[in-house]
């Protein structure tokens, strides 16, 4: 690992998607020394958070603006994890259909998901599926190449 | 984000600068319908000035062209970046749009 975040990153988030841009550009501006390779950055964990935050406040939160959304980053053992909960009563991941099978694509929504799966090297959810984890390995190579593991 | 809109013949060229996110996606909705009900019914959006389109992005861009079809039109998508192109080729929305290197490919024999 090169570079990183000085201390472990906590934000509290209202539930305004109008925040989500800015809250995102400010975790990639402590997370720039990072990597060596910007694109992982810029492009995977970029687009991964953002759909992550996104998520949380239309889904998790339904745009109840009196809830909140907390975003936690840290740097461990060579991964850039980011964990975002929301405060809705959560979902179940395996019932989001692949936004990519013909009788899908079509459908303007259900990518989100998909796109962290096929961006980060790893995704989960908690149990009660309010809470996802991203990791991005900060080595060479995986997330573009490989994708989420199962 | 940004967006520029002009006619080139019947063609409805829109123009975007910046990232068409969940934040602001509703803007260009509701400017293409605008058009779309003014009797527009070909429609280029260049993506020349947008680094970053997210699945709200992407959602919009299928419900328009799915309104735009069913009025009879065509939507068609130019310049987008190596990264959107990834994106797109993803979730196999290539196989939904005619995407082109350049607007004047796009705007080319519409």
């Amino acid at each position: 690992m090169t570079g990183g975040m000085d201390k472990d990153l906590v934000l509290e988030l209202p539930t305004d998607v109008q925040s989500i841009e800015g809250a995102v550009d400010f975790v990639m501006g402590r997370c720039s020394g990072c990597l060596e390779q910007g694109r992982k950055l810029n492009l995977n964990f970029r687009v991964g958070l953002t759909e992550a935050l996104s998520n949380a406040m239309l889904y998790g939160n339904i745009k109840d603006p009196s809830q909140s959304v907390t975003l936690e980053v840290t740097i461990e053992s060579g991964r850039l994890k980011a964990t975002v909960r929301d405060q809705g009563a959560g979902f179940d991941p395996a019932s989001i259909p692949d936004p990519t099978r013909p009788e899908n694509v079509s459908r303007p929504c259900g990518r989100g998901l998909f796109l962290m799966r096929q961006l980060l090297d790893e995704v989960w959810h908690n149990d009660r599926g309010n809470e996802v984890t991203l990791v991005l390995r900060l080595d060479s190579g995986s997330a573009l190449e490989g994708g989420a593991q199962a | 984000m940004s967006f520029q809109v002009s006619k080139s013949s019947e063609v409805t060229l829109i123009e975007v600068e910046g990232q068409l996110i969940v934040g602001n996606r509703q803007l260009l909705k509701q400017r293409v319908l605008e058009q779309l009900e003014g009797g527009d019914m070909k429609f280029v959006i260049d993506f020349s000035n947008t680094d970053y389109i997210d699945s709200s992005g992407l959602g919009v861009l299928v419900s328009l062209s799915k309104k735009i079809r069913e009025q009879g039109g065509e939507l068609r998508l130019s310049s987008l970046n190596e990264d959107l192109r990834m994106l797109f080729e993803l979730t196999k929305l290539d196989t939904l749009f005619r995407i082109t290197d350049n607007k004047e490919e796009a705007l080319e024999g519409f």
